[in-house]
């Protein structure tokens, strides 16, 4: 019988050194490529930071647009973008959380949800001008909406919708199935334990994927320029709340309006060269903005997270 | 004598009916009857022409090795197959004394879980308060009245042996309890709608030894208010705990009695090797 060779310690080490050596390498690229991500993100944002500098202000946020670079401020901008983002969320929020709700809870696993599932991933990776393209075809004209805070709101929704429907899925999918059996087992339909237990321990993750999806939204210039944003609008669309009755209107939604991305993109183009700084603080702005809400997802989910232990 | 029950006064028929004979028939009426029940995983076939009484207010133990179908035979009752897609049962389990088929298509599944209940393997209370956890099952059924709903979560607590370990934590979470009495805790919440069966899928198989004892000394106590099945691939707590042993092997019911006498004069070889160890 030939004997099998036995491997020893001393026959293995000089291979061991080398898988070990591999190992660190890995480490130390993983590291430098992180730092170089986020040195690049750090040089651009402090870039635009002291290219701006000089505009950083009470009256920066308070001005309107104006011929004068020292006079021109973000306000009309500024509440645009929030406005936008606002429809955006009333939007996406219900139809993202539904159409996740039923893929995930109600639909059979035939074909035709196969391709529903699909195509709601490749929608994430269509064009945004695409978005604008269709929504001045639909939003702007056939529906008759204008060029107005509705339609932009409807158009960032159409293009969140996937981030929405699949941070939402992955959240309804982290509820363990032992307690969707509890509840089954009390007699519960389908639609009380989705309701009673499955979306109430989502919502973190909910909330998260939203906010992910807002903080796209709120950069997107191709799909708003498409539908009409103006880009020198020297008022503000009118205030939801008024004085006498009924107190809330929507007459805000019909209005004409621009966007942050809108006002930097204006600014950048002219040949003064003054606005240069102008539009360096918006974009510095915007990105803070983004940052912020990035960081408020993560918080939301950290906090969400601990609560439930199961 | 395959798949009959056999009542604990077994023997030469009497000539005269007694009062406690009549009063032993009574007492083991059968609650459920599985009449060939035939169960399959896609085309896989789980469950073999199963005939199975369950007498009523009794404890009816299933025991069997890994994989002799004894979960899916219990999964049945409630209708939680229906949960998974390409599952079909074929025959019938009768509960008296209605004679509802349990497995039967024109039955609604739904309402076959509002008369049976079950306490699942893992204690999986919700991560709710310990009332609300309770209160569930009792809000799905329509109770609103605060009052109402408060006695009968007392009710239920007291029942499960639990009340005066948390009565004063009922606002608390319910995942902040021990294991033994998260476990307690399903056995409330499946007792406050007073299931008619309540199924037990080897409940104390992920808890400590005392936490253990506790509960089966609760499910010999429950036996007065719910008839009980319980699966446990626990011989011992089998023999400790139930009034009758069926014992299943491969998907088939091999044979079913007295649990005194399952474990000390079985009827069949099959049975007697399980009993005695000499497979697993």
């Amino acid at each position: 019988m030939a004997a099998v060779a036995q491997l020893t310690l001393e026959d293995l080490r000089p291979g061991l050194g080398w898988r070990k050596q591999l190992d660190k390498l890995f480490v130390i690229v993983g590291l430098l490529v992180m730092i170089a991500c986020l040195a690049i993100l750090a040089i651009l944002f402090l870039d635009l930071v002291r290219d701006g500098a000089s505009r950083f202000g009470w009256d920066f946020f308070t001005s309107f647009p104006s011929r004068k670079a020292e006079r021109a401020g973000i306000l009309s901008a500024a509440v645009g973008t929030t406005m936008i983002m606002f429809v955006t969320a009333l939007v996406a929020l219900p139809v993202g959380v539904a159409a996740a709700i039923y893929l995930e809870e109600y639909a059979p696993k035939n074909w035709f949800t196969g391709i529903i599932e699909i195509n709601v991933t490749n929608l994430a990776g269509v064009p945004s001008i695409v978005y604008g393209l269709l929504a001045l075809g639909l939003f702007v004209y056939q529906f008759g909406l204008g060029q107005s805070v509705l339609s932009a709101g409807l158009t960032l929704a159409l293009l969140i919708l996937p981030i929405v429907i699949v941070a939402t899925r992955e959240a309804l999918r982290s509820v363990p199935k032992a307690i969707r059996e509890a509840a089954y087992g009390l007699g519960a339909t389908r639609w009380e334990v989705t309701r009673d237990h499955v979306l109430p321990y989502s919502t973190g993750g909910i909330l998260t994927g939203l906010i992910l999806g807002l903080s796209r939204a709120i950069g997107e210039t191709a799909p708003i320029i498409t539908i009409g944003a103006l880009s020198f609008i020297a008022f503000l669309p009118p205030s939801p709340v008024s004085g006498e009755f009924p107190f809330l209107n929507f007459e805000w939604l019909r209005s004409e309006f621009t966007a942050m991305p809108i006002q930097m993109f204006n600014w950048v183009s002219r040949p003064d060269q003054a606005f240069q700084a102008n539009a360096a603080a918006a974009g510095a702005i915007l990105l803070g903005m983004t940052l912020l809400m990035n960081a408020l997802a993560i918080w939301i989910r950290y906090r969400f997270r601990k609560r439930i232990n199961w | 004598m395959q798949g009959e029950q056999t009542s604990p006064s077994a023997g030469p028929p009497s000539v005269s009916i007694t009062v406690e004979d009549r009063k032993a028939v009574r007492a083991n009426a059968p609650k459920a009857r599985a009449e060939a029940l035939n169960f399959w995983y896609g085309s896989n076939q789980a469950l073999k022409g199963i005939n199975l009484s369950i007498p009523e207010h009794q404890v009816t133990a299933l025991i069997g090795p890994s994989g002799c179908g004894k979960s899916t035979f219990l999964r049945c009752f409630n209708r939680m197959h229906d949960l998974q897609p390409d599952t079909r049962y074929q025959g019938s389990i009768m509960l008296r004394p209605d004679d509802i088929n349990l497995v039967g298509a024109g039955v609604d599944p739904i309402e076959v879980r509002m008369r049976i209940g079950m306490v699942f393997q893992k204690p999986n209370p919700f991560p709710k308060t310990v009332f609300e956890n309770v209160a569930y099952g009792l809000r799905l059924r329509g109770v609103r009245n605060r009052t109402d709903l408060a006695e009968r979560v007392e009710g239920a607590l007291r029942a499960a042996a639990i009340w005066d370990e948390v009565k004063d934590r009922l606002s608390d979470s319910a995942l902040a309890l021990s294991g033994g009495q998260m476990q307690r805790l399903c056995i409330a919440r499946a007792l406050a709608t007073q299931p008619e069966i309540l199924l037990f899928d080897e409940p104390t198989s992920a808890l400590d030894p005392i936490a253990t004892a506790k509960i089966e000394e609760l499910i010999s106590e429950l036996r007065q208010h719910v008839t009980i099945l319980i699966v446990t691939h626990n011989m011992q707590q089998a023999a400790r705990v139930s009034d009758f042993t069926a014992f299943m092997y491969l998907g088939e019911l091999v044979e079913v009695g007295a649990t005194s006498m399952i474990f000390t004069n079985p009827g069949k070889k099959a049975t007697e090797d399980y009993i005695t160890g000499r497979y697993g």
